[in-house]
């Protein structure tokens, strides 16, 4: 594994009133790995993704991606230098075919915006790219689908596909396995570790078998700190983990 | 599939022979009626481009098409009446009312976003009637018209049918190829879901600008037209209830549908036609229809003609 820092966050913090959501969240992720974020319930998990992605302003620290410093930088920006987000409720565009919403995705990646006159459906190159996503989704023979037509674990595969449609750099999954039966889980997991030799991954997950069983770093968010961070044999046995988190859910 | 090229071949045909067939019925006041649909259809098309393909529900539409009227009609009124001029100056002044209306309107959503163009437009609305030198409330005369390149002049009903006609088919046909490009994609997903669509790397904010810009402009236009046809613009074009009427125009036809605009003003300002020669309480049966396409029929006049369709396909 390269010790390059991908993503570099520091001092992170983050209030909403009275409530503390993210407390000087130090975090940093290498090239190449999959780095899972767990902590119980209201732990701050989703606020720090949402920071990390643009969505949510941080009152102070900084974030800095690739070499750069993106902690004001708009959403759309960061997504476009390669640090893209997947979503909790999953989030596709209803109006539009399987297919069509990863040709999307990837035309975004591109920055290809405001073309107003050829149509998409010309261009072959950008057809491929997205069938090619969908294959390894698993979900090639569903492509003129509407997205109503899928099931809860075909579109939650569509939802982590449409984040690794571009090509990112970084992808923050915003936990992937949620609502998913046995079978689909283990689809998914599957995806998850595949994703390993071409992304970096910050993983966000409840399923704390699934997250040991794929990361190479955890850490752990427990009322917006990170009260441990290192490998997973390791993570598992710090008593402040065990006490505030996996011993209150074992 | 062919039923429907044959219908828009059929319609095209009608559309183009419509002022002979008029004269040689000896109805050719009727030629007027028919162009005043076509300039509504240009209006409520580019409304629905708002609403129904960027998901902006604007209640303040009417603010364009009365300042491309006001616009067209000052400068009539000053004797300036070359039309490439006219429209030269809707274009600026429209464009860049939508372009100050849309970076303050658009940090909103939901009922504030209605709220806030309603404001805008109400602004206008009393700009207009306060503007003593050009009408004010008692709005604006012009007996001249706008001259085309050529020299014909938009005095002649025949001259304004065809023009508007030829402007509607440019929209629809840009509309039609705007659906399916990067550019409409990136419109209908945002639509669809903004936040996803910004976390994909669209730049939601600046699509959104550009189509309310697009929008009032080509509004702005059929504001133009709507003074070459009536001679006159009085500040009721910018009041809400144009507003109103532009968007029940879009619901009636279909939103997010291409041909949604231009059923929408046929279909209303036919109902009025007819409807207004039994009774002085159009509103009311107005109401009723309106309900009815609501309730029944989500997609308006184009969803039904589609469902139609589907409906043949199964026999």
């Amino acid at each position: 594994m390269s010790s390059t820092v991908l993503l570099d966050v520091r001092r992170l913090n983050k209030r909403f009133g009275g409530v503390v959501a993210t407390d000087q969240v130090d975090l940093q992720i290498t090239q190449g790995e999959i780095h899972a974020l767990i902590g119980p319930n209201g732990a701050g998990k989703t606020t720090l993704v949402a920071q990390l992605a643009g969505q949510v302003p941080s009152d102070s620290g900084s974030v800095h991606f690739d070499g750069m410093d993106i902690t004001r930088m708009a959403t759309h920006l960061r997504a476009r230098r390669g640090l893209v987000r997947s979503f909790q409720i999953t989030r596709l565009f209803k109006s539009m075919s399987v297919l069509d919403n990863l040709a999307l995705a990837i035309q975004a990646s591109l920055g290809q915006v405001f073309s107003a006159w050829r149509p998409v459906k010309q261009d072959v190159d950008l057809q491929d790219r997205a069938m090619a996503i969908l294959v390894r989704l698993g979900l090639a023979d569903k492509h003129h689908w509407r997205i109503e037509q899928l099931s809860h674990g075909e579109q939650r595969a569509l939802e982590v596909g449409m984040s690794l449609a571009g090509n990112p750099k970084l992808v923050l999954l915003d936990e992937p396995l949620a609502g998913m039966g046995l079978q689909e889980s283990e689809a998914m997991t599957q995806l998850i570790d595949s994703l390993r030799r071409d992304f970096s991954v910050l993983l966000i997950e409840h399923d704390v078998e699934a997250v040991f069983r794929l990361a190479d770093t955890v850490s752990v968010l427990v009322s917006g700190r990170i009260v441990a961070s290192g490998k997973p044999a390791d993570v598992r046995t710090n008593p402040a983990v065990t006490a505030a988190y996996l011993g209150a859910a074992q | 599939m062919r039923l429907k090229h044959i219908a828009t071949f059929v319609c095209l045909v009608m559309a183009l022979t419509l002022p002979w067939a008029l004269q040689a019925a000896g109805v050719d006041f009727y030629v007027s009626v028919v162009s005043r649909m076509v300039v509504y259809a240009i209006a409520a098309t580019s409304l629905n481009l708002l609403i129904g393909y960027g998901g902006m529900i604007s209640l303040g539409h009417a603010a364009f098409f009365g300042l491309g009227a006001y616009s067209t009609g000052i400068l009539l009124s000053e004797g300036v009446q070359s039309a490439g001029l006219h429209l030269l100056v809707i274009g600026l002044v429209t464009g860049v009312m939508a372009l100050l209306i849309g970076a303050i309107s658009l940090r909103t959503r939901g009922v504030y976003f209605i709220m806030i163009t309603l404001a805008f437009a109400q602004m206008l609305f009393y700009l207009a009637n306060s503007v003593k030198g050009y009408g004010g409330d008692e709005g604006l005369t012009v007996k001249v018209r706008s001259l085309l390149p050529g020299g014909m002049s938009l005095q002649e009903p025949a001259t304004l049918y065809y023009v508007a006609l030829a402007l509607l088919a440019g929209v629809l046909f840009f509309l039609h190829r705007f659906t399916g490009s990067r550019f409409g994609r990136a419109v209908q997903a945002l639509r669809d879901d903004e936040v996803r669509a910004e976390a994909l790397g669209l730049p939601t904010f600046a699509c959104k600008l550009v189509i309310f810009v697009v929008a009032g402009v080509v509004c702005g236009i059929a504001g133009g037209l709507s003074v070459n046809l009536q001679g006159y613009v009085s500040p009721n074009e910018l009041y809400w209830t144009q507003s109103a009427t532009l968007m029940v125009m879009v619901i009636l036809g279909g939103v997010g549908t291409l041909w949604g605009g231009v059923l929408g003003a046929v279909a209303l300002l036919l109902l009025q036609e007819v409807l207004s020669a039994y009774t002085p309480y159009f509103e009311f049966w107005m109401g009723w229809v309106l309900l009815a396409v609501v309730l029944f029929a989500r997609n308006g006049l184009a969803g039904m003609s589609a469902s139609l369709a589907q409906w043949r396909a199964r026999l």
